[in-house]
């Protein structure tokens, strides 16, 4: 099916190398990115690129199970509004802010991805994409019944004005994600460089042969699911900072489950740049046309590039560049 | 009778009648899913949009809506063949099921969710027929025909479905096609061919789900959501592919629902679904009256 598992070998010094000049370009863009928002000075361009960075960690984590391992995860919605209410409950309980509430998010997350993926794992791969379908809806029942963070009628987050170092709160909001985001595109590349990474992508190319070799597929695929569930809670739990309310509606809408699954699938999943082409590309078309036409055309939009992207450049737009075989 | 008691009989009985609706949901369902291995994930939506239209011709020709669901499964039909043309050939001929064809069902469902939403706005829609303000009474339970007749729709439908399997020459192959579909190839019937047909049942069922629907609760475009869980759970939990086992399903579930709705709140009961789902998947991967593989 797919060829990037047989990626070339690498030499250790030549592997580090690659790793060095990932990493220097990552600060580098990270970097460009502040310094080029700052000198913009506009609130609002803080505002659009944290929802493209947010795409960014969420495309990524669904690219380390649904792209590596070829499981589909439908339940992003439900992973983020995980971290979100998370976040929002541990305010609630304990004052902790932002930062502990981003690491809550990911415990939770993680645990939640962990559980799903021990009870149908082990069957066929759609079981597992149905169960995380149904997993949104159910995690939307609980919170609307749960009164303590808000219910149906949703909780209040009031945000300080300013934080210390930063110019404004809006711009604390954006580092934060943008070093999630970068933290998140390295793990992405320290999987797909790893056993891990190949093993998953064994399962993914023939899941019984990968076991009748020795690969612990089970374990394998638990561990990306672990990894993937955390990485979506930990995109959502700035969420209710970033709006300042949030209602169940909005947190668990399916367009962060649709986003999560075109983003990776029109840049090319199966690697750790397609997830961010795709995001980068369908985040900023999204930013752009709900400025301009309405939100509802745009999810419309995305619903059909989606569907004639998977049709017509299944390999997504690296594919393009990789014409081999 | 004990208040309580009264309560739980007609917390069952409902349950029975819903179970009936939800039986005419999944049993499109049990062909596409159960038979052809095909994920269709966007069945629910394409029943909730199979409302819709009901709604909008029924109110504009004063047609019964039950009557206007069975009129439009021709065209549901059609529709239904031209996507699984579409599914085969970009994923099925290549193998890229798994995560495309996935991905195209998802893709599909999206559309349709956010083109209602476009076209009639978030609200409630709901067409009443006479009937629906009429209510048996059998001593201390409540019959609602709002329930029963299209109940009993649906019935219909999966008899006459169940019929045609068992009988026809087509029937059988579509059986055939779920088993093995090089040896129909042998004999010189094309899978593909059957498949297509068989598709195109599944979603014209979906069209008189979408008809019952309209009868017993107001639908919006967001309602295909609650109903993946829940046609998931009784296709699954009916051993797939089996129409008797989906039926008894489809009862089971709406009872367990129903009750839990009647004693806890309804607010609770898309998580009954979940949670039935999630402990078949875990325990009786093959369905409650299935047997192991």
């Amino acid at each position: 099916m797919s060829t990037t598992a047989l990626a070339r070998p690498a030499t250790a010094p030549a592997k580090l190398q690659r790793g060095l000049a990932f990493w220097l370009g990552a600060l580098a863009i990270g970097i460009g990115l502040f310094l080029g928002l700052r000198g913009l000075g506009n609130d609002y361009a803080y505002f659009a690129g944290y929802f493209i960075l947010q795409y960014v960690v969420l495309a990524t984590a669904w690219n380390i199970l649904g792209g590596y391992a070829g499981y589909v995860n439908f339940g992003a919605a439900g992973f983020m509004a995980a971290g979100a209410y998370t976040a929002i409950a541990l305010r609630k309980a304990t004052g902790l802010d932002l930062l502990p509430g981003i690491v809550a998010a990911g415990l939770v997350g993680g645990l939640l991805g962990l559980g799903t993926g021990y009870l149908t794992l082990r069957l066929k791969g759609v079981y597992f994409s149905i169960a995380t379908l149904c997993l949104s809806v159910v995690l939307q029942t609980l919170v609307v019944n749960w009164d303590y963070v808000g219910g149906s009628r949703g909780a209040y987050v009031i945000r300080p004005q300013t934080i210390d170092p930063f110019t404004s709160y809006g711009e604390y909001l954006f580092i934060v994600m943008l070093v999630l985001a970068i933290g998140a595109v390295g793990i992405a590349r320290a999987v797909e460089n790893s056993r891990l990474g190949r093993g998953l992508q064994a399962i993914r190319d023939n899941e019984r042969a990968a076991e009748a070799v020795g690969v612990p597929t089970l374990r394998l695929k638990l561990v990306a699911t672990a990894l993937c569930g955390a990485l979506m809670a930990i995109a959502g739990a700035p969420l209710p900072y970033y709006s300042g309310y949030l209602n169940p509606e909005a947190a668990f809408s399916l367009a962060y489950a649709v986003n999560a699954i075109a983003m990776p699938l029109i840049g090319g999943a199966g690697t750790w740049a397609g997830p961010v082409i795709g995001a980068v590309l369908l985040g900023a078309m999204q930013q752009a046309a709900t400025v301009t036409i309405s939100s509802a055309l745009n999810l419309f939009i995305v619903g059909w590039m989606l569907v004639v992207f998977v049709a017509l450049a299944p390999r997504g737009i690296l594919g393009w560049f990789r014409t081999r075989r | 009778m004990d208040p309580d008691l009264v309560l739980l009989l007609n917390g069952i009985t409902s349950g029975l009648l819903l179970g009936g609706l939800y039986a005419a949901a999944a049993c499109g369902l049990a062909v596409s899913f159960g038979m052809l291995d095909i994920v269709n994930i966007a069945h629910p939506a394409l029943m909730v949009a199979g409302g819709f239209l009901v709604v909008v011709i029924g109110t504009a020709l004063g047609l019964d809506p039950l009557l206007v669901a069975v009129l439009l499964a021709l065209p549901f039909y059609l529709l239904g063949t031209g996507i699984y043309t579409v599914y085969h050939h970009f994923f099925e001929r290549r193998g890229d099921e798994a995560l495309q064809g996935l991905a195209f069902f998802f893709g599909v469902m999206f559309i349709i969710e956010v083109g209602l939403v476009m076209a009639f706005g978030p609200e409630q829609r709901f067409l009443d027929p006479p009937y629906a303000y009429v209510t048996w009474r059998l001593g201390e339970i409540d019959v609602p025909l709002r329930m029963l007749v299209p109940g009993l729709l649906a019935m219909a439908a999966i008899g006459a479905l169940w019929l045609f399997l068992q009988r026809s020459f087509t029937g059988l192959a579509i059986a055939a096609v779920a088993q093995d579909a090089e040896a129909l190839r042998l004999m010189a019937i094309d899978p593909v061919r059957i498949k297509r047909f068989a598709f195109g049942i599944s979603i014209a069922l979906a069209a008189v789900a979408g008809g019952a629907l309209v009868v017993v609760q107001p639908v919006e475009p967001s309602s295909g959501q609650v109903f993946i869980g829940r046609v998931f759970a009784v296709c699954i939990m009916g051993g797939m592919g089996s129409l008797p086992g989906c039926i008894l399903a489809a009862f089971v579930f709406g009872v367990v629902e129903n009750v839990t709705a009647t004693f806890y709140g309804p607010s609770w009961s898309p998580a009954v679904a979940f949670g039935w789902l999630l402990l078949v998947l875990a325990f009786r991967p093959q369905g409650l009256f299935g047997k192991a593989a």
